[in-house]
Formats: C-alpha cells, structure tokens, sequence
C-alpha cells in the first residue's frame, strides 16, 4: 500500500528531530572515521536474520541454477521439468537422510521428476524477481526523483500518472500480457519472443507496473532533502540538475531506495506465484512454482509431496528476502538505535552511563 | 479544507476517467470476445455469434464502446433515478445487479476478516513493542515475516485439508485421548511461558498453570462430550464475565478507580441475571433484534457506570459498556452453541460442518441461528486465511509505530511526573500510535473491495473477484468496468479519508 505524501513529510521532520539522543538511546560510537557504505555493511552482517537470509537465498539460488542449468548451459541433475520418466515406487519422494534417491521431490502422475519442475519453477520465480527489482527500481527512482526535485509541472503529471497506474489491477495487465503472449497463430516476432521468454515479457511488464509505491517513497525523500543545506550550496557552486541529482541527493536517499527494491521483490514472488496460480503467468508446457501447486492441489490427499515442495520453494525464498530487506532497513535507518525500555523506565539509571558495549545492532526491529 | 477536499475530488475525477479508459481497452483488447463461440460445433454458432455481437456492440471500436459505456455510468452519478446503467454482462444480466449480489458476498467474507487482523495485530504489535527484543518478540516478528511470505493459496488447501477435513473427522467421534490432551497443554504452558513478563520463575509457574487448565479443560470437554453438544453456561459465562470486568479496568482505569470496577461487574450481574428471562426471546431472533438487544446491553452498561459515579464517571461508563457488549457477546455464542447440535444433525450437513467451499448450504432449512452457523462455518475458513496474511503488515507497522512514540520526549515526561506505567502505555504512547496505523487501516479498508480475489477463487465464493475473472474470461469489459469502478471509487475515497484523518488527527499536519 502506498503512503500519503503528508506522512512522508512528517516522518522525515521526526527523523530530523530525532537526531539528538534521547532517553535509553544511545549514540552510534562504534561508526567513528567509517564511512556509510562501511557502516551500513558492518550493522548489515551484524544483523543475524539478515544474514542468515542471505545465505538460505544464496543457496537455493545456486541449487535452482546449476541443478538444471540456465540459457542453454547444461546442469547437473540428470532430469529436467518436461520430460517422463517411469514411476519409482510410484512417484513417492526418495529423498532420505542417506541419500537423496532417483526422485528425491517424487514425481508427479505421468511422471516428471519433481525436484526438476521445483528448480525450474524456482529459476523462474527468482528470475521474475530481479527483473521486477530492476524495472520497478529504475522508474520508481527516476519518477520519483524528477517529481520531487522539479516540483510544479513536472510533479503533477508524473504523480497523476502514477495515480493512474495505481488503481488499475495488476491482474488485469497480466491477463491481457498472457492473452497477448498466448496468440501464437498470429505469429507475430512479439508471440514468438514471449513463446520462449513468457517469464522475461510477464517480468518486464509487472516491472511496469510495480514501480509506483516506489516512486512515491522517492518523492517524499526527495522532498525533504531538496532542502537541505547541501543542495543549495551545490547549487550554488553551479552543479547542473542532473549532477545534484544524482551526485548529491540521490546517494542520499539511497537507503530507502534499497529497501523498498528489496521489499517489492518479496512482494513480486508472491505476485509471480498468484498470477501463475491464477493461469494468467506461466503457462505450461513451461513451469512455475504457483502453476506447480495450481495443477497439484486437487491430489493432495494422494501426492500430497506435489503440493508441498513448491509451496516450500515460495516461502523459502520469500522469507529470506523478506529477512534481507529488514536487515537492509535497520543497516541504512539512522534512527534505528537501540531502545532500551527498561532503561528509559527506570529513573536509577542514567542512558549516559550505560557502557558502550550494549549497543547491539544485531537485533532486528 | 473545502477547497482541499474539492480539488481532491477533482483530481480523484480525473484519474478516474483516465484510469477507466485504461482499463477498458485493455479488457477490450485482451483476446478474441468470439473466441470461445467460434470454437463451437453446434448448428445455431453464427446466430449466438450475431448475438453475442449484438449484445456487447462488438461492431463498434473500442474507443468508441467506452464513450458509450461513459455516457450509461454517467447517470449513476444522478442520486435516486434509478437510471444507473453500466451495461449487461454476456448473459444478459444488468452488470449494477451482478455487481450488488457479489458485493455482499465479497463483504461478508472480508468485514470479519479485516476487523478481526486489525484487532489482533495492533495487539500484537503494542505487546512485542513493549517487550522489545523478547523471546515473544523475535517469534512473533519472525511468525509475521512467515505470515507475510505465505502464498495464500498454499495456505488455503493447507487449512482445508487439516481444518476442515481434519476437523470434521474429529468431530465425528470427538474422542481427545489424555496424551493429546496433554501434548496440546505442554505447548499452550510453553506460549503462556514465553509471553508473560517477569523472571523466569514466575513464566515457569505461569506455563504450568496454563498446562493444568488446558489439559484439564480439553479433558473434560472430552469426557462431557462437549464437542457434540457443546455449551458455555451460566457458571461460564459468570466466571468469564468477572475476568473481562476485571481485565477491561486494568486496561482502561486500573484497578484503583474502584467504581470502575464496580460498575464492570454490575454489568455482569446484570448479564447473568438477564440470562434465563432472555432465552425465549433469543429463541426468535432476527439479525435486526441482535442488533438492537447490542446496543440496549452497551447503553446498560453506561447506564450503570454513570450511577455508580465516582472521581472519574466516563471511566467508569466506559468500562460498564465495554463489559455489558462482550458479556452480551457470550450470551449469544451460549446460543450459537446451543443450535449445534441441530445444525450438525441437519440432513443437508450431516455431521461434516466446516464448509472447504461456497459461501452457505443450498437450501438449508432452519432458523435464525441456524442459518447463521451455516454462514460462519463457510466463512472461518476464508478469515482465518486472510487474517494469516493481513495481520503481518499490522503487527509489524503497529510495533514500528509504538517504539517511536516510546522514545518521545513526552513519554519520558509522563513518566517523570509519576503517572503509571498503564496510564503511559495507554493514555500517552497507544493513543499516538494508533495516528499513523489510523491512515494504513483506511488505505486498507480503500482496497479490501479487490483485495480477495485469490482467496474468493480458492473457497469459490461468488464475489467480486469472480465477476472480474468472469469478465475477463469473456473479454467482456462490462463486468470487469463494473468492478473496477467500485474499487478504484473506494480506494479514492479512503485515501482522501486517510489524508483528512491524519491531519484531524495529528495537528502537526495540515492539509492544503
């Protein structure tokens, strides 16, 4: 959901104010002679979930690619997601904790192997996921960023517009890029591409669509910091617009760029998987993990391993992204010190007094 | 302020057009609206062709259509004609007529639902945000961030699958053998452990206390048979009464405003005495009676708060108001339970009463209660799925939102002064608080009309999500124009409203 403009301005005046210690806070000491991609590091692999997270991600992401291979490079598993096997001990899983089996996910009722379709679903999902990342983020900065540093004209179209696209349905611009995508009698070189890539054409379009909560976000910072002493003096010292832009407010607003990238991610899986689920995604003979639990959920009570390992696939990935952009937003959050309640409740204890050592950044907020 | 809200509205105007015109191309131009016909075999193809030609005007351009369809949207705008007209649908069906059966089903599946996040998740989030960085706090933040990761659709088969089919074999033979029982209390004591206060003597003895009762309470049921004829009773509701008395003081008085106190427990006197002489009346009930029987409770129960008196009359009135409504609400669940066996023994459920789909049993016969358990055992299904995924984002936001008003100067100055440690957390730091998540739950309920289409496509409940989908399928704009334009008007209007109640409620923020 995305933000009214006014509370953007008020929580960036709290933030501004806040900027002095307050009680049971206490101050950043351990960020002295670091800089801000130094400190945003250090409290990032400090931050336990996060980095868990990162790890979980980062090895799902190399089984799902290496296991099937991508863009005509071969995997090692010796499957993959459309062709039939015959039934091992009738397509139960024989993944066990000696070995991991001919099938280790099972098969379905013909006979594909699982673990290929739960790869190559999940290949798609993170596929989806960073082209979404990467489409909504650089319109989403680049409206953002115009609206909020122009003002006027340019602001009032650009945020109409992105009004617009606020309430028309994703669902709606997902069935029309299926539909589209699906007219393979017309034979036009659009059909054709989205023949092969219909998960880089459903990516690119979502992408499309997603970049407005962003764009707002940026608005609001844009806002605040456009008046901020530095701009003015590079202005002064005759930056052109483009260099104050993106030289001196930009790697400013940088932290709630990236969060919000990474939030839309999270939320662009499960979008993925929905539309998927919905049959206005991926479309078979190709395969995704909201299509897996789509055709798989009317066998549950016979293969219910169908149902599950995609399903699993989807909150794994979720999760972890979910966990990065929350460490990711406690690393780049300025105010995002340690409360102590009991300290601030207790009138025996002064905050000043507290030792240093107590600064915990690993906590997530 | 007026010409605030007039340029809004304005605005909302326009975006409205624009996205409309949007949306009906896009719906216009997504397939082939013959599709579906050409593919048929039967003799009579060119006349349903024509037909369906004819019905949707497909010989006119698109652009053109929508102007058309502009024009009979228009006229809805006029109040009280009657003249409202935004096209029929590909049976033939007035899309306002489709659009207001499948709006009250969308709304009774997702009111509760909504109502239901809400309460739970600002819970929630006040409670992990005053026990910051407790074993309560790192599990409820990481079940928000699985509850947040969830595709809802895995999770719907998953609750149809163990709580509704589970369950209903259950409640055939409700037999809960002692190490079940047992198994459950070990993990009731466990969270009772985990989220009470204190060292870690006092959440032992707790989690012990919460394993005894629940054990026993499961154990006891088992034997009674209570699953089968189950009942809450007078000795119940008395001793549920008296907590929530005592529980709504401590939260809106404390226990030292003593006539607050009194008066939460007048009222429920006043309940149990009440019980007996109101069967008969519960016995023909209506949906308007409950209604007004509620507010008769909560005026009561002002009523008596107001005589008892005191330093602090409103106090006292509120508590008596609060306690007389939920002490009302038990009265009622008594008589829900008493219509189950009825309802579980009817012909059209025989013994199998949690629904996995539809929103209520054709042609169910009884009465007002009933008919009601029919509806709430087709919905808890669906609410539990969308409040799993809601209440993520409220418990998260309504953390966020508290610790920042905690570390407020003026938290520290209550503090100072001497004012206790509820009146801080309630009076001072809640009520903030609640600013913020005020305009997050008007965005909300602005887009909770289209929120639930996966969910109504998953219990196939007949709402507005299936008329869009319907739409689409068809190519038909007019079904999908319908449901869009109710959505897209709510969603404006709530965020004009989220706008106006931030700056009503927070005089740090003016509109303009």
């Amino acid at each position: 959901m995305t933000q009214p403009s006014q509370q953007n301005e008020i929580l960036a005046e709290r933030a501004a104010k806040l900027e002095e210690p307050l009680a049971g806070i206490e101050e950043i000491r351990e960020a002295k002679g670091l800089s801000q991609g130094q400190i945003v590091r250090k409290r990032f692999f400090g931050h336990t979930g996060a980095l868990v997270g990162l790890i979980t991600f980062g090895l799902i992401f190399l089984l799902a690619f290496t296991s099937l291979g991508w863009a005509g490079i071969p995997g090692w598993w010796k499957y993959n997601h459309i062709d039939v096997a015959p039934l091992v001990n009738d397509g139960a899983p024989t993944l066990s904790l000696t070995s991991i089996g001919e099938h280790p996910f099972g098969q379905d009722r013909i006979g594909r192997d699982l673990f290929a379709m739960t790869m190559r679903g999940a290949q798609q999902s993170i596929t989806v996921m960073f082209i979404i990342g990467l489409i909504a983020g650089l319109i989403g900065v680049v409206v953002g960023a115009l609206s909020g540093y122009f003002r006027g004209w340019t602001e009032a179209v650009l945020m109409r517009i992105t009004d617009i696209i606020i309430i028309v349905p994703a669902l709606l611009l997902a069935a029309v890029v299926s539909q589209i995508a699906n007219r393979r009698d017309s034979g036009s070189w659009f059909s054709g591409f989205a023949t092969n890539y219909g998960i880089v054409v459903l990516g690119v379009f979502l992408g499309f669509v997603v970049w407005v909560g962003l764009a707002r976000l940026v608005r609001g910072e844009f806002l605040s910091l456009r008046e901020r002493e530095f701009v003015d003096a590079a202005r002064i010292s005759g930056s052109s617009n483009a260099r104050i832009i993106f030289k001196h407010i930009l790697p400013n607003a940088i932290g709630v760029v990236i969060v919000n990238v990474t939030l839309t991610m999270s939320s662009a899986i499960l979008l993925e998987t929905s539309l998927s689920y919905l049959g206005v995604g991926v479309k078979s003979p190709d395969t995704s993990l909201g299509l897996l639990i789509s055709q798989n959920q009317e066998a549950f009570s016979t293969r219910p391993w169908l149902f599950w390992w995609p399903g699993l696939f989807i909150v794994a990935i979720c999760l972890c992204i979910n966990f990065i952009g929350d460490g990711l937003r406690d690393a780049f959050d300025p105010r995002q010190k340690k409360f102590n309640a009991k300290k601030a409740a207790d009138p025996g204890t002064r905050p000043a007094s507290a030792p240093a050592a107590a600064i915990d950044f690993s906590k997530g907020a | 302020m007026v010409t605030y809200i007039v340029r809004r509205l304005i605005t909302a105007a326009f975006i409205l057009l624009g996205a409309s015109f949007v949306v009906y191309i896009l719906t216009a131009i997504s397939g082939d609206p013959l599709g579906e016909l050409r593919a048929l075999n039967t003799a009579n193809r060119d006349q349903l062709i024509e037909a369906r030609i004819d019905l949707l005007d497909l010989n006119t351009p698109a652009p053109i259509r929508y102007f058309k369809w502009l024009g009979g949207a228009a006229q809805c705008l006029v109040p009280f004609a009657g003249t409202c007209d935004l096209g029929r649908n590909v049976t033939g069906q007035p899309v306002t007529e489709a659009l207001g059966l499948a709006l009250v089903q969308t709304l009774s599946l997702v009111t509760a639902a909504t109502v239901l996040a809400i309460l739970i998740g600002v819970a929630l989030g006040i409670v992990t945000a005053l026990r910051q960085y407790s074993t309560l706090d790192y599990g409820v933040t990481f079940m928000a961030f699985l509850f947040f990761s969830l595709p809802i659709f895995w999770a719907a088969v998953l609750l149809k699958e163990y709580g509704a089919i589970g369950f209903n074999d259950f409640l055939r033979n409700p037999d809960i053998p002692w190490y079940t029982a047992a198994g459950i209390g070990i993990v009731a004591g466990l969270v009772l452990a985990v989220a009470a206060g204190g060292d870690l003597k006092r959440r032992l003895r707790l989690g012990a206390v919460g394993f005894g009762f629940i054990t026993a309470l499961l154990i006891v049921a088992s034997v009674t048979r209570w699953f089968t004829t189950p009942g809450l009773g007078i000795v119940v509701i008395l001793l549920a009464g008296v907590g929530l008395a005592f529980a709504i003081t401590v939260l809106v008085s404390g226990l030292q405003n003593k006539k607050a106190l009194y008066s939460g427990l007048t009222a429920v006197a006043i309940g149990i005495v009440m019980y007996f002489p109101i069967q008969g009346l519960l016995n023909v009930a209506t949906p308007l009676m409950i209604f007004i029987l509620a507010v008769v409770a909560v005026l009561v129960g002002v009523g008596v708060g107001w005589l008892w008196g005191g330093y602090d009359r409103g106090q006292g009135m509120r508590v008596g108001g609060i306690t007389a409504f939920l002490v009302g609400g038990l009265i009622v669940l008594d008589r829900f339970m008493q219509a189950w066996p009825s309802y579980f023994n009817n012909g059209k459920i025989r013994g199998r009463p949690i629904a996995t789909i539809g929103a209520s049993t054709p042609n169910l016969e009884g009465d007002y209660w009933v008919t009601t358990l029919d509806s709430f055992t087709h919905l808890i299904l669906p609410t539990i799925a969308l409040i799993l995924i809601s209440l993520a984002s409220y418990t998260r936001f309504t953390r966020s939102s508290m610790l920042e008003v905690m570390n407020m100067d003026y938290i520290r100055t209550a503090r100072a002064k001497g004012a206790t440690e509820r009146s801080v957390v309630m009076r001072h730091a809640f009520r903030n608080a609640l600013i913020p998540i005020a305009t997050v739950v008007a965005f909300d309920i602005g887009a909770l009309i289209g929120g639930a289409v996966i969910t109504e496509r998953v219990f196939s409940v007949q709402g507005m999500g299936t008329l869009f989908f319907d739409g689409l399928g068809h190519v038909d704009p007019n079904p999908v124009m319908g449901v869009f334009i109710c959505t897209a008007v709510t969603a404006l209007v709530f965020n004009l409203i989220a706008d106006l109640a931030y700056s009503a409620l927070d005089p740090r923020v003016r509109v303009k």
